[in-house]
């Protein structure tokens, strides 16, 4: 791909980078919100929403996005839920995404140490109170490393969507190697994008990790 | 390139409303999934079983000679090692595929489809599995691999008796969880025309308009083959347990 064409096309990367931001962070704090409601659904909503709900994530992590994505796009308008792409993308994300997310933060709450649950009972926190102030803030902290994976695990799907042609920068940029025949510079483009927004999110991550890292919880 | 898209189906669109319910009905009684179908899904799910399968364990042949690597004393190996993984890790499988689709003839290498996605999934997951043994690896107990070595064992024996069944026996069901992986991961290659289990549903719901039966029949066949994987795994460990 020549200079010049690279040029011309900058703005449509620029716009195709955009919608990927916009299917990539909503789509993780999305996911993220559902996962932390699935995992309090599971540990205080009783035995049989804990059974349900483990059989309903076990399915959702054990199909392929992209035949979730499919059912959602292609199968919504036939119980009334007519999404367009993008709308599909997100919920698709939010939802795959959500049922990691679930089993991630499961994991954190049963890793909080019960002497911290019991020292808060005692000095007489309401459980909503030991909740928000002892279980979800400890529960963030262990949970960091596999969050920033999910990140990154996420980022990597919003490319899936170009298939139900959210005009994401997969779909742009090979737009771009279609009408310009310039099929593997475009395709070597996008892959350099990507593992340079992969990694930066790792570095980022670990950031994170290492200012935390003077935290001591148990 | 130009071949990503070209399985889209039309996209249904709202029902008209006027209708209702009844169109709902007829719409979704039309031509309800048969035997057929599932005689076609169940091929799709084969080619779906073959294509992880061979792509994961030509994976773990590539992932040990990268993760050798990465163990390697001589630091230009060692980086060489780490760019791979960093690469196949960070770049979207859909991405590789596009990669290798469009390199592979401009190279002048001129495969069928079916072996570039095989070549696409196995460099991609040669690179999980490499960080997958090198965690294995290093997880090994030094005291072992001393002990090894006071009874006399040359460097060789201590690899192959201590290092690499115990490697293997602690990496076990992280590689079990990769092929897992794998073998959702390969629903990509439906985009670039093979029929796997994924595309052959699509081809499914796109001829029957019934996408909802069609999908919802191929999740439960990716199940099924995550089942009979970890059931595999499980009884695999059971047996690299029992041998010892």
């Amino acid at each position: 791909m020549n200079s010049a064409l690279l040029l011309d096309s900058l703005p449509a990367v620029a716009a195709g980078f955009g919608v990927t931001m916009l299917m990539w962070l909503p789509g993780l704090s999305l996911a993220a919100l559902l996962g932390l409601t699935l995992a309090l659904g599971r540990q205080y909503g009783g035995r049989a929403m804990d059974a349900v709900l483990a059989l309903l994530l076990g399915a959702v992590r054990g199909t392929p996005f992209l035949v979730q994505l499919f059912l959602l796009y292609y199968g919504g308008p036939f119980i009334g839920l007519t999404l367009d792409p993008a709308e599909a993308g997100l919920l698709g994300l939010a939802i795959y995404g959500g049922a990691y997310f679930a089993e991630i933060m499961r994991g954190g709450f049963l890793a909080v140490p019960r002497g911290h649950v019991e020292a808060a009972v005692m000095a007489g926190l309401s459980p909503a109170q030991t909740l928000r102030r002892i279980l979800l803030p400890e529960m963030a902290l262990l949970i960091l490393p596999a969050g920033v994976n999910m990140a990154v695990v996420l980022m990597k799907e919003t490319a899936v969507l170009s298939i139900i042609t959210v005009p994401e920068l997969t779909m742009v940029i090979t737009g771009i190697g279609s009408s310009t025949f310039a099929f593997t510079e475009a395709a070597f483009l996008l892959a350099v994008t990507y593992w340079v927004l992969t990694e930066a999110t790792g570095a980022a991550g670990r950031a994170m990790e290492r200012r935390i890292a003077t935290v001591r919880l148990a | 390139m130009a071949r990503l898209g070209a399985c889209l189906l039309p996209h249904p669109g709202p029902l008209p409303e006027e209708e209702g319910a009844a169109a709902h009905f007829r719409v979704l009684s039309a031509t309800p999934l048969n035997a057929t179908s599932f005689a076609l899904l169940l091929d799709g799910a084969l080619i779906t079983a073959a294509l992880s399968t061979v792509s994961v364990l030509l994976g773990f042949a590539i992932g040990a000679l990268v993760c050798t690597a990465q163990l390697s004393r001589i630091r230009a190996v060692r980086a060489a090692g780490a760019v791979y993984v960093s690469f196949f890790r960070g770049v979207p499988l859909l991405v590789q595929l596009l990669l290798i689709y469009n390199l592979l003839p401009g190279i002048g290498v001129n495969v069928p489809g079916t072996v570039a996605a095989l070549v696409g999934l196995t460099l991609c997951t040669a690179a999980y599995q490499a960080e997958i043994l090198r965690g294995g690896f290093l997880a090994v107990p030094p005291g072992l691999v001393e002990a090894g070595q006071m009874v006399g064992l040359s460097p060789a024996l201590i690899l192959l008796r201590i290092r690499v069944p115990l490697a293997l026996r602690l990496t076990l069901p992280s590689v079990v969880n990769e092929a897992v992986l794998i073998l959702k991961a390969s629903s990509l290659v439906s985009v670039v025309g093979i029929a796997d289990l994924t595309r052959t549903a699509q081809n499914i719901a796109s001829s029957t308009y019934r996408p909802i039966e069609a999908f919802a029949a191929a999740g439960a066949l990716y199940l099924v083959l995550n089942a009979v994987l970890i059931g595999g795994g499980g009884l695999l460990g059971r047996r690299m347990r029992g041998a010892e």
